[in-house]
């Protein structure tokens, strides 16, 4: 090995290491500072070990109502955008070339718009008809963009799916009703359980389109972010701490599911 | 249409259509409508509204245009969006290229799980975690004090903190284009470059760049996009000097209580991304329906 290998080789070391350091650092002080006793959230000088913080998210009255009002958020979202989102891909699968490419581009719009439009846009429509924000305004604006993901979900499974199937059952005296009921519901279970699975977990994080169409209502991250402005304690730490702990469980687990049907897939 | 309704039926295909077609015109079109029709009217006391004086003007906007601070902002936004962009594309570049082309495949397993796990976690909590890193009292200060940087603590949050907290928080969004569009360059054209007697530098200009160009589009249209709209890194890392165009727009709305001249901003913002996505992806040469994978 020459000399230039070996230097760019501890560069490159080095830059990886950096790299998951910046990926993780920030992380770990955050978790890290919900045991400290310290007011502000820190790490460094740490001045005792506790679980009090926890504690006090326990006692936190809003905390609970903020927590109640995502959960509700997110449940509303899932049975909006499931049901749309997988109607879109059915119709984007059954169309001919041209017209797909289309309404494909129509379809993933609302991903490229900033979040912050997709609230101010559905704020103002409804103000025209006396809605101000809140719950019933954070799901529309939600669901608007979240339906694209479950979208995108169905027509990548759609796109694997055996038209014979259809064909055969049809031909076997079977109504179009029954079809889709028995053979293209089933076919579609994993994905429309991933699909509401990502639409909980975007509906839960988000805050840029949230914050405009929230109203009076205070979801979890507009909690969070308020409680950063006017009194950060690590109580919010242990909040943070919770919910990331949820999310690396739930991620672990969505990724096994997926695994395993694709060893199914790949035996079948 | 004919082939949908041959391939489910009438009842069902009528409940399809009107399920997309609630969510395409009810929940897209109609509010993106209605903020262009506030956009180009005047923001009126109630009485006048419908009255002479609510014509539909450009006036909105071109209020953005001649007030000098808002401009400023406005383009700052822009190029700090961008500059976000690249940074995130140094940093990821060198990753996904090792991941795509050298690691073996458990290295590269364990590593894309790694990547993930923050990727998982909401933007306010990855905002959260750089507010209290970058604190005043914080770690970061304490650690540059104690090892003697520093001799008083830096003022972090400003331009600096955003521009790390937004880098922080898309990486992911740059990174898997990025590997992706690597992953099917043949390993032989690298070798074929450099037994050519090309340098490393040059194999990546001219070798590897090249054949990654639509993923490395796609990170970019999707950091800038996220950078630009953002209201969360700004809000908490920022500080009165490094004011984002969505503060301003979110200040129109809640604070001057001019939800037209609100919605102008808002619809200029979406304007520009929208142009920004589409010159980069028809340069690139992307399809649309490429990018959304």
């Amino acid at each position: 090995m020459s000399a230039t290998d070996r230097i760019s080789r501890l560069l490159f070391g080095f830059y990886m290491v950096a790299f998951f350091v910046y990926l993780f650092l920030p992380l770990a002080v955050m978790g890290a500072a919900t045991f400290n006793t310290s007011r502000f959230p820190t790490v460094i000088p740490w001045q005792g070990t506790t679980l009090k913080w926890f504690t006090e998210l326990w006692n936190d009255r809003a905390m609970w109502q903020a927590l109640w009002t995502s959960v509700v958020v997110a449940f509303f979202v899932v049975l909006v955008a499931v049901p749309i989102g997988t109607a879109a891909a059915l119709i984007l699968t059954s169309l001919h070339e041209r017209a797909r490419g289309f309404l494909y581009a129509v379809m993933v719009s609302p991903l490229l718009t900033p979040g912050v439009v997709v609230g101010i846009s559905t704020l103002v429509l409804w103000r025209q008809l006396e809605v101000g924000g809140g719950i019933f305004l954070i799901v529309l604006a939600q669901a608007s963009f979240i339906i694209c993901y479950v979208m995108l979900m169905v027509t990548a499974r759609l796109q694997r799916f055996d038209r014979t199937q259809e064909e055969a059952a049809l031909g076997l005296g079977a109504s179009k009703l029954m079809v889709f009921r028995r053979i293209m519901l089933p076919f579609l279970k994993p994905a429309l359980i991933a699909g509401a699975f990502l639409a909980v977990l975007q509906s839960i994080e988000n805050y840029n389109t949230t914050l405009f169409v929230r109203g009076f209502d205070t979801p979890l991250t507009v909690f969070i972010a308020t409680k950063v402005r006017t009194g950060l304690t690590p109580a919010v730490n242990a909040l943070a701490l919770i919910m990331i702990a949820m999310t690396i469980i739930g991620a672990i687990a969505f990724e096994i599911a997926r695994r395993r049907q694709a060893a199914r897939a790949a035996h079948a | 249409m004919a082939e949908l309704y041959k391939r489910f039926g009438g009842g069902l295909s009528t409940i399809l259509v009107a399920l997309v077609g609630l969510w395409l015109i009810g929940m897209v079109l109609a509010p993106n409508i209605m903020m262009i029709d506030y956009a180009l009217r005047p923001n009126l006391p109630p009485a006048q509204i419908g009255g002479p004086n609510d014509v539909y003007s450009l006036d909105n906007v071109l209020y953005l245009a001649n007030e000098a601070v808002h401009r400023s902002i406005f383009f700052k936004t822009i190029w700090a969006s961008a500059l976000v962009a690249f940074v995130t594309f140094v940093l990821c570049y060198p990753l996904a290229f090792w991941l795509a082309q050298h690691a073996t495949p458990g290295q590269t397993a364990l590593a894309l799980l790694a990547l993930t796990i923050p990727f998982w976690i909401n933007e306010v909590l990855r905002t959260l975690a750089w507010y209290i890193l970058l604190a005043f009292r914080g770690p970061l200060n304490a650690v540059l004090l104690s090892i003697g940087i520093i001799d008083e603590p830096m003022r972090w949050y400003g331009n600096g903190g955003v521009l790390a907290g937004m880098v922080y928080a898309y990486i992911l969004f740059m990174l898997f284009p990025i590997y992706n569009a690597i992953e099917s360059l043949p390993k032989e054209q690298i070798e074929a470059g450099r037994d050519l007697g090309a340098s490393t530098w040059r194999i990546h200009w001219r070798i590897v760049m090249p054949h990654a160009k639509a993923g490395i589009a796609t990170g970019c249209v999707f950091t800038f996009m996220l950078a630009a709209g953002s209201y969360v890194a700004p809000a908490l890392l920022g500080a009165p000097g490094s004011r984002w165009f969505t503060e301003i727009i979110y200040n129109w709305f809640f604070e001057g209580g001019d939800w037209n001249r609100g919605a102008a901003y808002a619809l200029v913002l979406l304007v520009l991304c929208l142009f920004v996505v589409l010159v980069t992806l028809k340069l690139a040469r992307v399809n649309l329906t490429d990018v959304a994978k």
